[in-house]
Formats: structure tokens, C-alpha cells, sequence
């Protein structure tokens, strides 16, 4: 980057910046430019447009009444269900995941588990969907492979002591089949970048392998371990097609209900609609916002 | 230590256990079709259906001109931002990375309000609906496809590599063409199957734009009334995400993970 003769023109452009375009200049943006067009046209306008709709009554007037509508029994309800199994599954997926992923790195296994196991979480972070709820049907529904097991092999049904596939805990456990590979193929790179020098050292120094991990390893890896479960928090809060095939739109989910909004006026008010979706994209521009800021802190260690 | 390993291989346990026990209750569900005996009828009747062939083609192509306009899109601006725009490169990093803010279901939402009315009126043809449906792809898929293509250039010299094929008399189409896009390829190329796997069985957009066309909303259907039937379905698609994985893995080794967004 510094020894060419390119970099130059950025040099002398920044420091002309502000008094007169350099000439040329215009010209480097040009490569960015049916980038930024597209970015705009469908990423940026779609959202402008739900945005302004959200702050619109039926005759396009001003209103500030759609973001107050949230604030509904219903639509709270369906914010909460969404947020609570959003972190039911980001919590339980990031736990089981870390346990993984610290089993394949600092647990002494051999190698090939770890590649084996990577992966298949490779695999299965990216089968979600329909199909996943076929899967888990196959599994836990009604006549379910384990449901079935259960029965016949220890007397127990499941579905007589108010275990569904088609509520809060059967759409979490199917979140889990997509969470906690996910954990697993993050937070490895993490485990990885602990030195082992850490670890002699606090041994030299008596500490035991408990103090090790509250004293110096959970506080490296505590920002990282965050962001990875927030993230995890976001792809469960976004999921859409899970639930619905799932549940069938059974469960008040918040992306289902914005669903249904699009299919037909379920609302009865199409600026509801827009102020749902923007809450989504508030409360997932939070979370990746708590993210960006605790992957730049986890950084600063893992950096070699 | 003995115990600390009895722990690890504990963990590993539950992970598998989690990981295969769907499958094997998919794939046993699969072979019931038939009553009493185990056989492959419901891939048989899978395999007759023509709507399958049809919207499998159909996402198939949806997600190769996907590809397409995502390597058309990413390449060039990645590698204009590394040789003349590196100020630029925290905002285009920033902006592939909304489709973590915009979740699907918003994404369609905000693509029919604006699209399907003046002036646009794309929803009104197939061919404006399936391009809509591929830009929406082209926004799924650029997170993924942005950051492949970038660790892929940041392995490459990419200004001298520029500055000979210049000095050789290149202009910029034949630099990208034949300089930069062949030094990418495997980066490309593992964009291009996780995009795919994502694409072929895209349920969210696919469904408000094109309804059962798509092989995700097909395959929806199925599930409603016929049950061996979206066991062997989901199977199918396992073993296509497999591939897909697969195929990555072979590519870059060791790289990074691939990873696509929520669905």
C-alpha cells in the first residue's frame, strides 16, 4: 500500500479535501457507484419506505398512532414471545455450543473430532428452513421417531405430559439444531487464540485450573462469548420460515404476524405493519450494535 | 485429566446426538411410506412429481443468476475499494452488512411496498417479479459473498497485479476478467455454493414474490398434505446442504467458515 505510486493520488486527494476537488478525483467513484445504486434501490429504499409507512395514517398523513399501536396487548405479546425464545435459544445454543467447541480445542481430543464436528456444524447452521421443521416433526411430532421411542420403550408419552413440537419448548429445541453449530464454528477460533503461555503461567503461579478460567480466560473470552450469543439472539429473532412451517402460524411470533400482515390486512391497519417491521429493525440494529463494539473489544486479545 | 477428556468426549456426545438423531428419525419417517415395510416409495413419488423438477429448476436458476449479479456486484467494488477507495471501505462493509439488521420477512416487506407500485411496477410481469426475487437474493447473499470475495483479494497483490496488466496494455474489463476474477476463484466459488444453498430452499422471500414456483414454498406445500413425502424432501435438501458444505470445505481449507444469515 505505501510503496506504489497509486496510494499518492489518495494522499494529495485527502489533503486537498475540503478545499477544491482535486481533478480525477470524481472519477474513483465510479467503481462504487452501481454498488451504492443497487444498495440504495433495494436495501436502502425498501427500508426508507417502511419507515416513512410507519409514520403514516391511511391518508398518508402524519401520525405518530402506528408506533403507539405497538404498544397493544397483542403485539407486545408477540414482541415478548419472539425476544423470549430469541434468548431462550441464543443462551441454550451458545451454552451447549461453547461446551463443544471447548471439548474440540483445550480438551484434549484428537483431531479428527474436531474436524469431523466442525463440519458438521458447517452443515447444520445452514439447514434451517422448511425442511428442518419436516425434520423435527419426523422427530418430536405426534408420531415422531423419539415420541414413539419414548412410549414404547419407557411408557412415557410426551404429549400427555404437555410436551408439543408446536410450542414455546419445540420451536426452541428446533432453533437449537441451527444455534449451537453456530456457536461452535465462532467461538472455536476464540478458544483457539488463548495462549498456552496464560495458562503456564497462572500455574506456575499456583493458580488452579478453576482460578485460570474465572481470572484470565472467561475475561478474555467474555466479549467474544457475548457478541457470538447476540448474534445468535439476531438469527433466531429474524427466522421466519422455521416457525411458520413449524407451527403452521400457530405461535404469535413477531416475524408471523408481520407475515400474515403482508399476505392479507390481518391488522386491519397496513401502518401497523410498517411500525412491527420497524421495531424489528430497531431492536436487531441494537443487538448488532452491542455486537460491532464487543467484537472490537475481543479483538484487542485475540489479535496475534 | 482423565476426567477433564470423560467431559470433552461428553459434550462431543450431545452434540452428535443432537446433530444425527433428526436425521436418522427423517430418514426411518422417509422409508414408511408404504405400510408395514421399509421402502423408497415417497422419494419414488418425489422423484415422479414434475412440480419438483420444475421449481427445483426454477430456484436453481434463480439462484445461478443470483451468482451471477453478486459476483457482477462485489467483485468490482471490493476491488475498487482495495485500489483507489480504501476511505470507503468501513461504509461498503458496513452497508453489506444490513442484511443482519433487515431480517428477511422486513426485507420482502419493504421490497413489495416499494416495488410493486408507481413507477416501478416489477410485480405486474414474471420477469420484473423474478428480477425482484433475485435482487432480494443479491442482498441476502452479499454479506457472505462481500466477505469471501475480500479475504480473497486480500490474499493477492492486488495493484501490482493491476499496474502490469496495465503497463501489458490491459484495460480495467480485461484486468478483472482475466487477472483478478481467475486469482479469486476459489473465494468466488465458495460464495457462489453458500449462496446456492441458501437460495434453493429460500422459503421467506420466495413465497410472498413467487409463491410455490420456488422450491422452498413447493416444498412448504408438500408438507401440509403429504407427510413421508416432506421426510424425503428434507433429506433431499440435507444432502444438497451437504454437498454445498462439502464442496466449500474442499475450497478453502482451513479458511474461514461460511456462514449465512437467518432464514
Amino acid at each position: 500500500m505505501s510503496s506504489n505510486t497509486l496510494p499518492k493520488k489518495n494522499e494529495i486527494k485527502r489533503g486537498a479535501q475540503g478545499v477544491r476537488p482535486a481533478p480525477g478525483n470524481w472519477k474513483n467513484w465510479i467503481g462504487v457507484i452501481p454498488f451504492l445504486l443497487f444498495t440504495f434501490l433495494f436495501i436502502v429504499l425498501p427500508s426508507l419506505s417502511l419507515f416513512v409507512g410507519a409514520f403514516q395514517d391511511a391518508q398518508g398523513n402524519f401520525t405518530f398512532k402506528n408506533l403507539a399501536d405497538l404498544f397493544s396487548a397483542d403485539i407486545i405479546g408477540a414482541y415478548w414471545v419472539s425476544i423470549r425464545i430469541s434468548l431462550a435459544t441464543a443462551v441454550g445454543g451458545g451454552l451447549l455450543g461453547f461446551l463443544m467447541a471447548y471439548a474440540i480445542t483445550v480438551g484434549g481430543l484428537p483431531r479428527w473430532v474436531r474436524t469431523a464436528l466442525t463440519t458438521f456444524s458447517g452443515v447444520a447452521a445452514n439447514f434451517a428452513g422448511v425442511p428442518l421443521a419436516f425434520a423435527f416433526i419426523a422427530t418430536l411430532g405426534r408420531t415422531g421417531l423419539v415420541t414413539v421411542i419414548f412410549k414404547t420403550l419407557f411408557g412415557l408419552d410426551l404429549y400427555d405430559k404437555g410436551f408439543s413440537l408446536y410450542s414455546f419448548l419445540g420451536l426452541s429445541l428446533t432453533y437449537m439444531y441451527f444455534q449451537f453449530p453456530l456457536m461452535v464454528l465462532t467461538i472455536t477460533p476464540a478458544l483457539d487464540g488463548l495462549k498456552k503461555e496464560w495458562r503456564e503461567a497462572s500455574e506456575n503461579l499456583g493458580a488452579t485450573s478453576f482460578q485460570y478460567w474465572r481470572m484470565v480466560a472467561m475475561p478474555i473470552l467474555l466479549p467474544s462469548l457475548l457478541a457470538t450469543i447476540i448474534l445468535l439472539f439476531g438469527n433466531a429473532f429474524g427466522a421466519y420460515a422455521t416457525a411458520l412451517s413449524l407451527t403452521g402460524g400457530f405461535l404469535n411470533l413477531v416475524t408471523i404476524v408481520i407475515g400474515s400482515q403482508i399476505k392479507g390486512d390481518i391488522l386491519h391497519n397496513v401502518g401497523l405493519g410498517y411500525a412491527l417491521a420497524l421495531g424489528m429493525v430497531i431492536i436487531m440494529a441494537i443487538s448488532m450494535v452491542i455486537y460491532y463494539f464487543l467484537r472490537r473489544r475481543s479483538e484487542r486479545w485475540l489479535r496475534t | 485429566m482423565k476426567t477433564n477428556r470423560l467431559w470433552s468426549w461428553f459434550w462431543v456426545l450431545i452434540g452428535v446426538l443432537y446433530f444425527l438423531v433428526p436425521l436418522i428419525a427423517t430418514f426411518e419417517f422417509s422409508l414408511r411410506a408404504k405400510k408395514g415395510v421399509l421402502s423408497f416409495l415417497a422419494y419414488q413419488r418425489v422423484f415422479e412429481d414434475p412440480q419438483f423438477y420444475k421449481t427445483f429448476l426454477f430456484s436453481l436458476e434463480m439462484g445461478a443468476l443470483t451468482i451471477l449479479v453478486s459476483i457482477l456486484l462485489v467483485v468490482p467494488t471490493a476491488y475498487w475499494i482495495r485500489l483507489r477507495l480504501p476511505q470507503m471501505r468501513s461504509v461498503v462493509e458496513f452497508i453489506t452488512m444490513m442484511p443482519f439488521v433487515i431480517p428477511a420477512i422486513v426485507l420482502v416487506f419493504g421490497l413489495i411496498r416499494v416495488f410493486s407500485g408507481p413507477p416501478f411496477f416489477l410485480t405486474n410481469t414474471y420477469i420484473g417479479t423474478d428480477a425482484l426475487l433475485i435482487a432480494g437474493y443479491t442482498v441476502l447473499a452479499l454479506p457472505y459473498m462481500y466477505r469471501s470475495v475480500d479475504n480473497g483479494l486480500a490474499s493477492i497483490d492486488v495493484r501490482s497485479l493491476t499496474e502490469a496488466a496495465q503497463s501489458l496494455g490491459a484495460g480495467w474489463g480485461t484486468i478483472l476478467l482475466q487477472v483478478i476474477i481467475p486469482n479469486l476463484r476459489a473465494a468466488v466459488l465458495s460464495g457462489a455454493f453458500l449462496t446456492l444453498a441458501t437460495v434453493i430452499g429460500e422459503f421467506t422471500i420466495a413465497s410472498f414474490l413467487v409463491g410455490v414456483n420456488a422450491f422452498g414454498p413447493y416444498m412448504s406445500l408438500i408438507g401440509q398434505n403429504k407427510t413421508y413425502e416432506s421426510s424425503s424432501l428434507a433429506i433431499i435438501s440435507f444432502l444438497l446442504t451437504w454437498a454445498f458444505m462439502g464442496l466449500i470445505q474442499l475450497l478453502n481449507r482451513g479458511g474461514q467458515q461460511a456462514l449465512s444469515g437467518a432464514r
